[in-house]
């Protein structure tokens, strides 16, 4: 599988509902607002800051979210190995991690 | 030294040049600020805060803050991609900053992964009178000028909106040079 080859960082929380991956940057205030939404509402996830990234890292990341059928904008949020939400959208993140 | 202030002098002084402001969300702002701060300190010019960069100051020129998507985007959406400028009702609170669609053509976003070896380097063409300089050569930049005011400018594709008379991209034409072929 593509995630267990990269390096993310888990971020413990009690609700462990779903497996919630997150591509970020570093840098994007709209990928911080995600970052503290998950953690407000205590949800265990993982992350990658893409721009942190090594270059072959970046690449596998851009045809994981490429294969998914999705575009490389960020935040990119992951849920279940299934769904997949480009951008903030704290509507949607909350019905799918069901909030 | 780049310092958060100058950083906020900066954006202030952009936004007030577009006629548009700055995002009324102080703790957001701030966010976005210390991204371009970020982002000067790593790589020399203030790349957009949410796009990924390459490092190379050429093929991320279109993302240096103010971005060529920032009128189009703050015009169409009421807010730029990274919502850092925004349109005054969404600045007074008339209206919600929401998520803005990428308006940034697909093949110059995979600049930044591993494709960017890939793109093959396009070779000065003996026809233009400008060499581009080597370091370049991976972006061919043309010349362009607004057909209504005579504003000229040198990159790769003509701006959205001319910065000078605000007209559209569609006002912009090539400025295509011939050279004599030499006589020895």
């Amino acid at each position: 599988m593509v995630t267990s080859k990269l390096e993310t960082v888990k971020v413990s929380g009690a609700n462990k509902k779903h497996k919630v991956l997150l591509y970020a940057l570093s840098t994007c205030a709209w990928c911080k607002l995600t970052k503290k939404y998950l953690n407000e509402n205590k949800v265990e996830y993982e992350y990658i800051d893409v721009d942190l990234c090594s270059e072959k890292d970046r690449e596998t990341i851009r045809n994981d979210i490429v294969k998914r059928g999705s575009e490389p904008s960020y935040p990119i949020v992951i849920i279940d190995n299934k769904l997949v939400i480009t951008g903030f959208r704290k509507d949607k993140l909350r019905e799918a991690l069901s909030l | 030294m780049i310092t958060l202030e100058r950083v906020r002098v900066r954006a202030e002084a952009d936004a007030r040049t577009a006629g548009c402001y700055l995002n009324p969300d102080k703790e957001f702002l701030n966010n976005l600020l210390e991204g371009l701060k970020a982002n000067e300190e790593r790589y020399g010019y203030p790349s957009c805060p949410c796009r990924l960069a390459t490092g190379k100051f050429e093929l991320d020129r279109d993302i240096i803050c103010p971005c060529d998507y920032r009128d189009p985007d703050v015009a169409q959406y009421g807010a730029c991609y990274c919502a850092l400028f925004v349109r005054k009702d969404v600045f007074e609170g008339k209206k919600p900053v929401e998520p803005v669609p990428e308006r940034r053509p697909i093949d110059k976003q995979n600049r930044a992964y591993g494709a960017t070896a890939e793109i093959s380097a396009q070779k000065p063409s003996e026809k233009t009178a400008i060499q581009v300089a080597k370091e370049r050569s991976q972006i061919q930049l043309k010349m362009w000028y607004c057909k209504q005011c005579g504003y000229v400018c040198f990159r790769e594709e003509p701006p959205y909106i001319c910065p000078v008379c605000k007209a559209k991209r569609e006002l912009f034409a090539e400025i295509v040079m011939q050279t004599e072929p030499k006589t020895s």
